[in-house]
């Protein structure tokens, strides 16, 4: 069984669980999915500085925080007792790409050779990590919620907004991977 | 600190350009909140081994190399609406015995510009929001920096909301 757990899980088990979240929520206390959101909370309890997008009393929120504490513990839990021995699997044209740039480490999640401490004090890893980062946090908020608020959520409930906002997020991924990430990519 | 907020406005503010405004009139003692905590754990459990917070699967979506992703949000999607449906037809109540309300959302620009934005982000970070989150959890330290930096955006993005086109 733990053996089994162990494997990457397929989408087709994956998806539906994801899913399920949106009505586990509203049922165990009327919850919309969401988790962008936590990014403004965090802005509003720790420093709302008198702009009035973060003057709300943000402790009637304070469940997503927990939410999102959670989803850390999950990660920590995961990798520590269901953790993949295996290297990440990718389409061997990804890898064939990315061996040009230097990613060869495919032993997490995350590519160890441009994404770690070291690489933050260069350019590239300044752009993708600082640069990026700041990009979700200003485009979710901007976009009123992220994949799970809109992607998710949004077109669970049928939303229209929440349609033309996961295109594009699309858009804005297929942009950045195809025509630009090669550029901050080769630095 | 808190002077007696209008209940009212303060839900509308906090209701702006949020596609997640939750609103129980019940007033819960804060350990309450634990559910929430224990479902983020088995969320972050699924990010972790579906691999949906690895940096190359993100890679693979936007380049349409693996049906991995698309699976994934499609069949997340299709659950969920099948879930809001039923809810909505049998009238489902929380376990509290309130009616369940969703807060539909009304289109502003924002949604396309501020989508655009965040999709470039996604690509360079391999990581929206919740997965940022889950990959500190795998051990992942250096991404607390892009979490800072998500948390300043979003701080930028209220300064500066009155004067973006929305």
């Amino acid at each position: 069984m733990l053996e089994f757990l162990k494997q990457p899980w397929a989408w087709y088990v994956a998806g539906p669980l994801v899913g399920l979240t949106v009505p586990l929520l509203l049922i165990v206390g009327n919850k919309s999915f969401g988790i962008s959101s936590s990014l403004r909370h965090i802005c509003a309890s720790c420093m709302p500085a008198n702009i009035p997008f973060f003057k709300y009393d943000w402790k009637k929120e304070v469940w997503n925080l927990f939410f999102v504490f959670g989803i850390f513990l999950g990660g920590a839990i995961a990798i520590s007792l269901l953790s993949n021995p295996n290297p990440i699997e990718v389409n061997p044209k990804l890898a064939t790409e990315l061996a040009g740039y230097g990613i060869t480490d495919y032993s997490n999640l995350i590519p160890e050779d441009i994404i770690n401490w070291q690489s933050l004090f260069t350019l590239k890893g300044l752009i993708l990590m600082v640069g990026g980062g700041f990009l979700v946090g200003f485009g979710t908020r901007y976009a009123g919620g992220c994949t799970s608020g809109h992607a998710i959520m949004g077109l669970s409930n049928l939303q229209l907004p929440s349609l033309i906002a996961t295109i594009c997020f699309l858009i804005g991924g297929f942009i950045m991977a195809n025509l630009i990430l090669p550029t901050i990519l080769s630095m | 600190m808190q002077q007696n907020i209008n209940t009212e406005k303060d839900l509308q503010l906090r209701e702006l350009d949020a596609m997640c405004v939750n609103e129980s009139r019940l007033e819960h003692k804060w350990y309450h909140n634990f559910k929430y905590l224990v479902i983020g754990i088995l969320f972050g459990i699924v990010f972790v081994k579906s691999e949906v917070i690895s940096w190359f699967r993100i890679q693979e979506m936007f380049r349409l190399q693996s049906f991995h992703m698309y699976g994934i949000i499609g069949s997340a999607v299709i659950t969920g609406m099948i879930s809001i449906f039923l809810i909505k037809k049998f009238n489902i109540k929380t376990i509290y015995g309130e009616p369940i309300k969703i807060a539909p959302k009304t289109f502003n620009k924002g949604q396309i510009y501020g989508s655009l934005i965040f999709g470039l982000g996604w690509a360079m970070t391999g990581a929206c929001p919740g997965p940022l989150f889950a990959q500190i959890g795998t051990g992942a330290t250096v991404v607390a920096v892009t979490l800072l930096s998500a948390i300043a955006g979003t701080w930028v993005y209220g300064l500066r909301r009155e004067k973006l086109p929305h």
